[in-house]
């Protein structure tokens, strides 16, 4: 078993920092071909890095060690270091390669913006934080990374800062991550309180024997199991980051930043990092059915949701944006079902056609002038080809048609979802991603078919400027779109992703599944019996090619169908176009409230008494009326002064004297 | 019975001095009688047996502080006649508090805690121990600090003192550091003609 | 026989008609500086006496420092003194108040 070379390791996270902090530093000096080339060379550096590392890990290298201890309190030992195992492995491969890829786009996506060295220096410093996040052999590395790329999403949704939407929309994001990080530090404390340790190793073997102990927590007349509230906690934080229901709020709204970052960031990368939080954590999540149950529900409502919400979004990319939360719910419900090899599958192959279906909606874009209401494009097809076939090849693949990548890892979850026995969330679990499936297939060629086909709405002063996009943002489509095309098979019959036996399988040792509820276990004994067509006879198949056809129907060409299903479901249809009312009903809660409060506090409190009400005139003015009365003791004459002097001392002298 | 005698001379003699120099209409006529009262208070401290002080007191003290004084008096035209009013103003008061913190004093020094068979005799020391040699033994081992701080302090009020009063003259040319460095390019150098 | 409180008294007498000196010329700055050295001679002689009654040179080495810090404080008083003539051509107590608040 070869050893993982340690400064490969840590060049890897260490070179996009180098280039972010060049770019960030010196950017005004660098101007704008050396900041992107810095930047850019440095995370494709970190890319091939990835692929040689993750080479040796296929062949059975790992590691584990720490590099530098920063706090050793009492028993609190707190060090940074990696855990280089499979799933680190395939997490870094599937960020460094998207952040080349989306790097190279940003090139030319972003050219002549003036804040062009600010940009790079931010998206390479992401590549940075989320390398830390799914490196770290501890909870400190995974926090650290998890606020990270948190403060980075924040710049980058506010990158065009002079919007204000685009301010509201990062301040929302960030506060919306931060309610859910409020969770996640109480499950930090919670392991640490509980395992006194933070580390990965350590925590993962106390679990079964803590497990054993049934400590349980009592608040009120509740008892919950300890590992079940810290498993609860621990996932807040990830609904939080992944954009789950209740926390997918800021996700839609997050599409104010440009469009590169919402393809690096908010689909493939760090709305990811909650999955792997949980897969990583698997060695604990499996120890608690009710946190995996959440889990489980938590994933189906957002995937079903979301995708009722995209079905009728007007802008390319919230239709995107809400897919993205909806995928993330599957990828929460395998995980749920204990499948999470084949989640994290799901999250590779994702990562793959969600970047590229926000980098080709990017070009789309791009060429038309920075209008994103779809029902302002239409036959594009004939000007931007490779713009086409790129998002046509997602837009397959995100539906889950063979043999593109979606497939495979979509069917997978489906399947696991199907076999594994979890009472009624287990039912309807199986009911939301089945129906999601559909769904997703509409919305996606509804939007494909408005865009490219359809009739020609562009208005006319865009009409001149649409043409392809340069070579430096096809080029990475056209990566991307390989990368869509082959890696849902390479995972199944290449890696082995979804071997039952785990420890055979690809993820070894990384990923731990009590043996009672292993649902790929199952899955491969009823599938030993399949032949290589049998997605024929399934269901999700035939969803998909359902709900392609129907977007077919109503939107390949012009007609008026859609307009009048959308007057015949009426109250329906608007409920869908206002998401829900999710963030009405968030203003009216939250919102509403604590402005009155503060309101309240200002006008009442603060103004009316203590600047007018208790002593007369307020504090401040009776403060600044005894100052002035004060002040005539100050006569200015040194004269007076000196007597105080004698008058104290002659005080003192008599105070001494009649003491003794 | 000497002792005695000279000891009623000095201590009288100071404080008339002391009573001349607060009710004197002339400056300078105060300043002369706090070096009679210097004087006399030297003499006080030859009868402690502390000569090294007792000459350093008018070395130093009417020497050169009395000295500074009377040139600064004179350097300012004091406008005698515009001095005494609002004289009596104050007396009552200051009075009062001087009388009574001199009643205080007294009623401190003589409650008994400084009574001969309390403290040790007064014996005076014999002739050969020298003040001075003694002093020096002390000071510059034990006080070193103290000693090392007076002169710093010294030094602070040297520099002090010439720091207010000096006034440069607005003919003399010395050099402005500050404003050489700033000097650019184009203030020195102007092209004519090429 | 010289008693120890014999030169107590004599300081306290001094030192009180510094205090009388100080607050009846009020017309005068330098009356003012010059009743301060009368209350630093009555507490010289304190020490001294202290110093020869409690055979302690220490005493004396404390006059040493007095006598010290009062020349500087004469010194710098006077250049004051100076500068502030200078500026108001009075040496009236009265007239030094613009620090007043």
């Amino acid at each position: 078993m070869q050893e993982l070379n340690t400064t490969e390791l840590l060049v890897i996270p260490l070179l996009p920092l180098l280039g972010a902090m060049a770019a960030g530093l010196f950017g005004w000096a660098l101007k704008e071909k050396l900041s992107h080339t810095v930047t850019s060379g440095s995370v494709i550096l970190a890319a091939l890095l990835s692929i040689h590392v993750f080479i040796q890990v296929l062949h059975g290298a790992s590691f584990n060690g720490n590099f530098w201890t920063w706090i050793i309190s009492g028993k609190l030992v707190v060090s940074a270091g990696m855990m280089i195992d499979p799933l680190s492995a395939i997490m870094m491969m599937t960020v460094t390669i998207v952040s080349a890829c989306v790097h190279i786009y940003t090139i030319g996506y972003m050219h002549g913006d003036p804040g062009y060295p600010r940009f790079f220096s931010y998206i390479c410093a992401f590549t940075f934080s989320m390398l830390v996040l799914v490196m770290g052999n501890n909870f400190f590395t995974l926090f650290f990374g998890w606020e990270a790329v948190g403060l980075f999403s924040y710049l980058l949704i506010g990158f065009w800062f002079q919007r204000e939407s685009a301010i509201v929309a990062s301040m929302k994001a960030f506060i919306v991550n931060r309610i859910g990080d409020f969770g996640f530090v109480i499950g930090i404390l919670g392991v640490w309180y509980y395992f006194g340790s933070i580390d990965y190793q350590t925590v993962f073997h106390m679990t079964p024997a803590f497990v054993d102990q049934h400590i349980t927590l009592s608040f009120m007349d509740w008892q919950i199991d300890a590992i079940t509230f810290i498993c609860l906690a621990l996932f807040v934080g990830a609904m939080g980051k992944s954009g789950q229901v209740p926390l997918h709020v800021w996700l839609p709204d997050s599409m104010e930043g440009p469009t590169p970052i919402s393809a690096l960031i908010h689909a493939a990368t760090m709305v990811t990092a909650g999955v792997f939080m949980v897969a990583r954590l698997s060695p604990m999540f499996e120890f608690s059915e009710t946190a995996l149950a959440t889990v489980t529900l938590v994933g189906a409502i957002t995937a079903w949701m979301c995708a009722t919400i995209g079905l009728v979004q007007t802008d390319i990319k919230r239709v995107i944006a809400y897919s993205t939360c909806s995928q993330l719910g599957y990828m929460f419900v395998a995980c749920g079902v204990s499948a999470y090899s084949v989640g994290i599958f799901h999250l590779m192959t994702h990562a793959f056609f969600k970047a590229l279906l926000f980098l080709a909606a990017g070009s789309v874009i791009h060429a038309v002038m920075a209008n994103q209401d779809i029902r302002k494009m239409g036959q594009l097809r004939q000007y931007m080809p490779i713009t086409y076939f790129t998002m046509l090849i997602a837009g397959l693949a995100l539906a889950g048609v063979p043999p593109f990548a979606g497939f495979w890892s979509k069917d997978l979850i489906i399947e696991a979802v199907s076999v594994r026995e979890m009472g009624w969330i287990g039912d309807f679990a199986y009911f939301s991603v089945l129906t999601a499936v559909f769904m997703t297939a509409f919305y996606t060629f509804r939007m494909f078919f408005l865009t490219f086909h359809n009739s020609d709405r562009v208005p006319a002063e865009t009409k001149s400027h649409l043409h392809e996009s340069p070579k430096v943002i096809t080029v990475p489509l056209m990566i991307l779109a390989v990368g869509a095309l082959v890696t849902g098979a390479w995972g199944v019959l290449g890696l082995d992703i979804a071997n039952p036996e785990i420890a055979n399988g690809y993820f070894g040792s990384a990923i731990f599944v009590t043996d009672a509820h292993n649902p790929l276990m199952i899955m491969a004994e009823e599938g030993a019996e399949h032949g290589p067509f049998h997605f024929l006879l399934t269901l999700p198949f035939w969803f998909a090619m359902g709900g392609i056809g129907l977007a077919y129907a109503m939107y390949f060409r012009e007609s008026t169908m859609p307009a009048a299903l959308a007057r015949a479901t009426g109250p329906i249809y608007t409920f869908l176009l206002n998401k829900w009312y999710w963030d009405e009903l968030y203003d009216k809660i939250f919102t509403r409230p604590a402005r009155g409060l503060g309101n309240f506090l200002w006008k009442r409190a603060d103004l009316g008494v203590i600047d007018k009400g208790i002593i007369h005139g307020g504090i401040i003015d009776s403060i600044a009326n005894g100052a002035a009365r004060m002040r005539a003791i100050q006569t200015g004459m040194v004269f007076h002064y000196a007597f105080a002097m004698v008058v104290g001392v002659f005080g003192l002298l008599t105070y001494l004297l009649l003491k003794a | 019975m000497l002792e005695t005698l000279f000891f009623d001379l000095f201590a009288g003699l100071s404080i008339v001095a002391g009573i001349g120099v607060v009710v004197s209409r002339n400056t300078m006529h105060s300043v002369m009688f706090l070096i009679l009262c210097f004087f006399n208070a030297s003499g006080l401290f030859f009868m402690l047996d502390a000569e090294f002080l007792g000459i350093v007191l008018i070395l130093i003290y009417v020497g050169a502080v009395m000295v500074l004084f009377m040139f600064v008096i004179m350097m300012l035209e004091v406008n005698v006649a515009m001095l005494r009013e609002g004289f009596l103003q104050y007396l009552p008061l200051g009075g009062m508090i001087a009388v009574i913190l001199l009643v205080e004093f007294i009623a401190a020094a003589n409650s008994g805690v400084f009574t001969a068979d309390v403290h040790a005799t007064a014996a005076h020391l014999a002739q050969d121990v020298n003040n001075t040699k003694e002093i020096g033994k002390v000071l510059y081992t034990k006080y070193l600090l103290g000693f090392e701080v007076a002169a710093v302090i010294l030094l602070v009020a040297l520099i002090g003192a010439v720091v207010l009063v000096i006034r440069e003259r607005k003919d003399a040319k010395y050099q402005n550091i500050n404003a050489q460095v700033k000097v650019r390019r184009e203030d020195r150098v102007r092209k004519v003609r090429m | 026989m010289i008693d120890l409180t014999h030169y107590l008294v004599v300081a306290a007498a001094l030192f009180s008609l510094g205090v009388i000196g100080l607050f009846l010329n009020r017309k005068n700055v330098i009356t003012i500086l010059m009743c301060i050295e009368l209350m630093l001679l009555a507490v010289n002689i304190n020490f001294v006496a202290f110093s020869h009654y409690l055979h302690d040179l220490g005493g004396q080495i404390f006059v040493f420092f007095v006598l010290t810090v009062a020349a500087c404080e004469v010194a710098i008083g006077l250049a004051i003194m100076v500068s502030f003539y200078r500026l108001r051509r009075s040496i009236e107590v009265e007239d030094i108040n613009t620090l007043q608040g």
